[in-house]
């Protein structure tokens, strides 16, 4: 069994998980999401979890994000234990240090671009304008917009500032391309990319699409709840390199 | 099963808890329909079987004396069935551990029994024997009240003298269904009683040997009852007749028909207010269903099931809730319908006041309540089986918001995000929101009317016991005497001040009106009985002319400034004119008021009087009262506590009842509407809230966002409820509008806060549920799924 956990010391390990396990009880049965991982996440990479769906890589992030409490094992964050937090304290840590991207966007519909990402500058902080996180996005122009009136690319890419703007230490996306086309899906990852690049964010990025494994510094493969595999990637390809 | 229908049962076990709150409001109207429906249904019943079983009297006309022979002469006026003549007098009563004297109205019966008019409905005991002079039959709520039974006697000052009298019988008669001594406002079981006496014997007391004084008769068929009554006073002028009345001025039947006629406003107006509540949450749930279930429509309709098929599905779901609502309801309502009818039987003397579940009103209330459901159902059900299946399996578009007016005209820098997303879906769905708010606004609304009813008895019992009648007590002579009497009576022990007043039995006319009531002399400076309006104001007596109150004068079509006809129904039955001076707005009776001397000069008599007011050192009130019994000038005494006490146990306690029956009903509506408002939007706005938990919103945070919502409808609607509830508790005032009593418009502070805060814990403990489900809000499941 192969586990995340690397060699190099020196690069400060965000994440540090050790022995994470989860368990669904669906009735009489036990499933297992997770089998004893152990992964660490380090400052200011990218890393993209590759796995079919049910492989666990969706439960695994939620984890690291504070969505999701393992049922055995241990999670620190820097200095914070995940596991012995309270929903409190989860609520904290999500607010001071993970920035979110769904697959679904999930911004408020009542609220325009420049007002769902403000929903997060007001409450972190040290955040940028949210105009600016809106123009690092290439929204600048349509930062007045409801939902609504954006494609679906454009509403990741709010989506993606809104993460950002708190200048988050970790950006967890769960596949964040899955509902765009192609070339939108390209538009959304180059601006991932950028975002790890200049400010130098650490980002996890869960797909199922191996394409885009190419452009990380890391590739991690679930499989039935465990690390199948741990790949480092010699040379990055950009993700207008992409193909699927 | 069929699938469909599973998914029927599914559906209601997953909105359990705003289907629980349909079927508490559904059974709040129905409980409230069935038990007043009920309740009117077999008071009219009873009161129709128990009239013609024992032969209610259709016309009375009290007289001086007439001679027997005269009968025969009655009989023959057109349209009379029978005429029977009888005695009828009323008498000082002794009774046992009563201080003050009570009153006795002895009516006569034949010696040997035979079917009469107003015949007697023996309970315990036995008919009066011939040949036993002294024997008498009780009324049953006075034997009750004083421990009376046969075999124990009674005191009575017949013709000047105690007499004993032996109780060999307890009765009821359709005459006294309402038992009321004449005059009085409310019945005194303790201190009124009837009895029953053989006809000689009374004869024989009253001086009224082979002649009678009162004559009651029943119409055959085709009767023509003002021709009867008209004909009738002539015969009887020339005998002291005292005015012949119909069933309507009948005072027992005046009062029960006038509860019945409260009840029929009751009985119609709440349950129709409950029920449109009903129509209205279940628009809210089912559109709400039927928006989250766009993609399983489609699908169906894929696999060909029907608009029709789908539509009866969404309509069952509705009807499911209702028939459960009907069903609790029904039981809930026959119950209360049933107290409240052994309340009725307190004081409604009937052999027997059947309450029956009507098949009718069990099938009207179904109907209804289903009616309801439906139309509340039609909207949303059409909006589901618009929709083209393509179009409605592809996920409903991101919810189109634009920016509220409010911020559009500049004053969004004002606003929060927070209050931005509040403001921002109100205006997105202003049906909606407007649907929700005239939802809680009922609930309020409700709550006001339901409290109202206490402030009005508050405002009657205020201006008729405190601010009105401010004597002790009051007593009538057996005849008019001179106003000197009131230094005899300020020479009895413990009296304070006496002050006289003249009341004068009259019939008021104009044009084709008319109206038997008493005219009140009083002394225009007199402290211990003033006039007094609705609005509390004390009415100053002109000097000229007589007072009527405006219902009085709306009976009988007059204005300030005519002159109506009057027939002085004693002495000499003399007719005058008189100036109707001005018009009193009063809220119990239909009283007319004139100066003492004015009235006096107009019977062209000096100072007469006919009872006194007077107030009573508290400590002598026995030696007062014993003096009194043996008085026999003093035919009676009333005593104000003794009607509000009286008022308390009847109307009161009966509005009471339901008042807090409906306010209870009320309560269970605030909670449904508030509830469900909160719970659909919550249902709608789940995933957002989800996705500002995981952006690190707290869960305090997020419950602000959501209810906030509810808050500001809710406080939207509270006032506006005020203002329903204000409207509604002025169609009651204009609907009770019997003879009897009217209500007051009177909304006083503490109903508007209680309304205030039963609406705002309701809205609290809605959103204590509410917050215990956001706290369980699964934050990865939402992330996962699509809308």
């Amino acid at each position: 069994m192969q586990t995340a956990t690397s060699k190099e010391t020196d690069k400060e390990a965000v994440f540090r998980a050790r022995g994470l396990s989860k368990v669904y009880r669906m009735g009489e049965v036990e499933v297992f999401a997770l089998r004893a991982v152990d992964l660490e996440l380090y400052q200011g990479e990218f890393v993209v979890f590759l796995g079919p769906s049910g492989s666990g890589k969706s439960t695994l992030l939620n984890i690291l994000g504070g969505l999701d409490a393992p049922t055995s094992g241990e999670v620190v964050f820097r200095d914070h234990n995940l596991t012995q937090a309270n929903d409190r304290e989860l609520t904290r840590f999500r607010r001071e240090h993970v920035g979110f991207v769904f697959q679904f966007y999930n911004l408020i519909p009542s609220l325009t671009a420049l007002e769902n990402v403000q929903l997060v500058t007001e409450i972190s902080e040290h955040p940028m304008a949210a105009e600016e996180a809106l123009r690092l996005v290439s929204l600048g122009e349509r930062m007045h917009h409801f939902p609504a009136q954006l494609s679906g690319g454009e509403q990741q890419r709010v989506a993606i500032a809104r993460a950002i703007a708190k200048r988050p230490d970790v950006l967890l996306c769960d596949e964040p391309t899955g509902a765009l086309d192609f070339s939108t899906g390209k538009l959304v990852l180059e601006v991932l990319e950028r975002v790890n690049r200049e400010l130098g964010t650490t980002t996890a990025v869960i797909t199922h699409n191996a394409a885009i494994a190419a452009m990380a510094d890391r590739v991690i493969r679930v499989g039935s709840g465990q690390i199948v595999e741990v790949h480092r990637n010699t040379t990055k390809a950009k993700p207008d390199e992409l193909v699927w | 099963m069929p699938a469909l229908n599973r998914k029927l049962w599914r559906d209601l076990w997953h909105l359990r808890g705003q289907v629980i709150a349909i079927i508490l409001v559904v059974a709040c109207g129905v409980a409230s329909y069935v038990a007043l429906q009920n309740i009117y249904r077999s008071l009219i019943v009873t009161q129709k079987t128990y009239y013609a079983e024992y032969r209610f009297a259709d016309v009375f006309a009290p007289l001086k004396r007439a001679p027997e022979r005269l009968t025969a002469r009655i009989n023959e006026i057109d349209g009379v069935a029978t005429a029977q003549t009888r005695i009828v007098a009323n008498v000082t009563l002794d009774i046992p551990g009563l201080g003050e004297p009570a009153t006795g109205q002895l009516v006569s019966i034949p010696e040997i029994r035979t079917p009469i008019l107003n015949d007697l409905h023996l309970l315990r005991g036995r008919y009066i024997e011939a040949g036993h002079r002294n024997e008498v039959i009780l009324s049953s709520g006075f034997s009750e009240k004083n421990n009376l039974h046969p075999g124990d006697t009674i005191s009575a000052i017949i013709n000047g003298r105690w007499t004993k009298l032996s109780i060999v019988g307890i009765a009821l008669s359709p005459e006294f269904v309402y038992e009321i001594r004449p005059g009085d406002m409310f019945p005194d079981a303790r201190r009124f009683g009837v009895m029953w006496m053989n006809r000689e014997a009374l004869g024989t007391a009253f001086n009224l040997d082979g002649a009678f004084n009162n004559v009651v008769l029943s119409f055959a068929p085709n009767a023509n009852e003002a021709h009867i009554i008209e004909r009738l006073d002539t015969l009887l002028t020339e005998y002291g007749g005292l005015g012949a009345y119909g069933r309507e001025d009948q005072t027992s039947n005046h009062f029960v028909s006038n509860e019945i006629a409260e009840l029929k406003v009751t009985s119609t107006m709440i349950p129709a207010i409950f029920l449109s509540v009903t129509a209205f949450l279940i628009h809210l749930v089912l559109s709400r269903l039927v928006s989250t279930q766009r993609e399983q429509i489609a699908v169906l309709k894929a696999f060909g099931y029907t608009n029709l098929n789908i539509g009866v599905h969404y309509l069952k779901l509705a009807l499911a809730a209702v028939t459960g609502g009907v069903i609790l309801g029904t039981f809930v309502g026959w119950y209360f319908g049933y107290s409240m009818t052994a309340l009725y039987a307190e004081f409604f003397r009937f052999p027997v006041l059947r309450y029956e579940m009507n098949p009718w009103v069990l099938a009207t209330a179904v109907v209804i309540s289903l009616s309801a459901a439906s139309i509340g159902a039609i909207r949303a059900v059409q909006k589901a089986v618009a929709l083209p299946p393509a179009e409605s399996m592809r996920p409903e578009p991101p919810a189109r918001y634009h920016a509220s007016l409010i911020e559009r005209v500049g004053l969004r820098k004002l606003f929060s995000l927070a209050t931005r997303i509040i403001i921002r879906n109100l205006e997105r769905n202003p049906v909606k929101a407007t649907l929700t708010m005239l939802g809680i606004a009922m609930a309020t609304s409700l709550l006001i009317v339901g409290f109202y009813f206490y402030d009005a008895i508050d405002q009657i019992i205020e201006i008729q016991f405190h601010q009105k009648f401010r004597h002790d007590i009051s007593v009538v002579f057996n005849e008019p005497r001179p106003s000197r009497v009131r230094y005899d009576l300020a020479n009895l022990p413990g009296v304070l001040r006496v002050e006289p007043y003249r009341a004068v039995p009259v019939r008021l006319r104009f044009e084709h009106h008319s109206r038997r009531t008493a005219i009140i002399g009083l002394e225009p400076t007199g402290e211990l009985h003033r006039l007094v309006d609705s609005k509390m104001r004390v009415f100053t007596l002109p000097p000229e002319g007589l007072v009527l109150t405006t219902e009085l004068a709306k009976r009988l079509s007059v204005k300030a400034g005519d002159t109506i006809t009057l027939e002085v129904l004693e002495g000499k039955r003399e007719i005058k004119q008189v100036l109707v001076a001005e018009l009193i707005d009063e809220l119990l009776g239909l009283g007319a008021y004139m100066d003492v001397k004015a009235l006096n000069r107009l019977l062209n008599e000096a100072g007469t009087v006919s009872s006194a007011y007077l107030m009573v050192d508290a400590n002598a009130t026995d030696q007062l009262y014993k003096k009194l019994k043996s008085t026999p000038t003093v035919s009676g005494v009333w005593i104000p506590s003794v009607w509000l006490q009286s008022f308390n146990e009847t109307i009161a306690r009966t509005m009471g009842t339901s008042t807090s029956v409906i306010i209870f009903f009320a309560c269970v509506i605030a909670f449904g509407m508030i509830y469900n408002g909160a719970r659909i939007a919550l249902s709608e706005r789940g995933r957002e809230l989800a996705s500002l938990r995981v952006l690190g919103f707290s869960l305090n945070e997020i419950t602000v966002m959501l209810l906030g919502e509810q808050a500001i409808l809710t406080g939207v609607a509270i006032p506006l409820g005020y203002g329903m509830g204000y409207g509604i508790c002025f169609l009651i005032t204009k609907a009770i509008d019997t003879e009897l009593m009217r209500l007051p418009l009177i909304v006083s502070n503490k109903t508007f806060a209680l309304g205030f805060l039963i609406v705002c814990g309701a809205a609290l403990l809605s959103g204590m549920l509410i917050r215990w489900r956001l706290r369980n809000l699964d934050l990865i499941e939402v992330l996962k799924t699509r809308e």
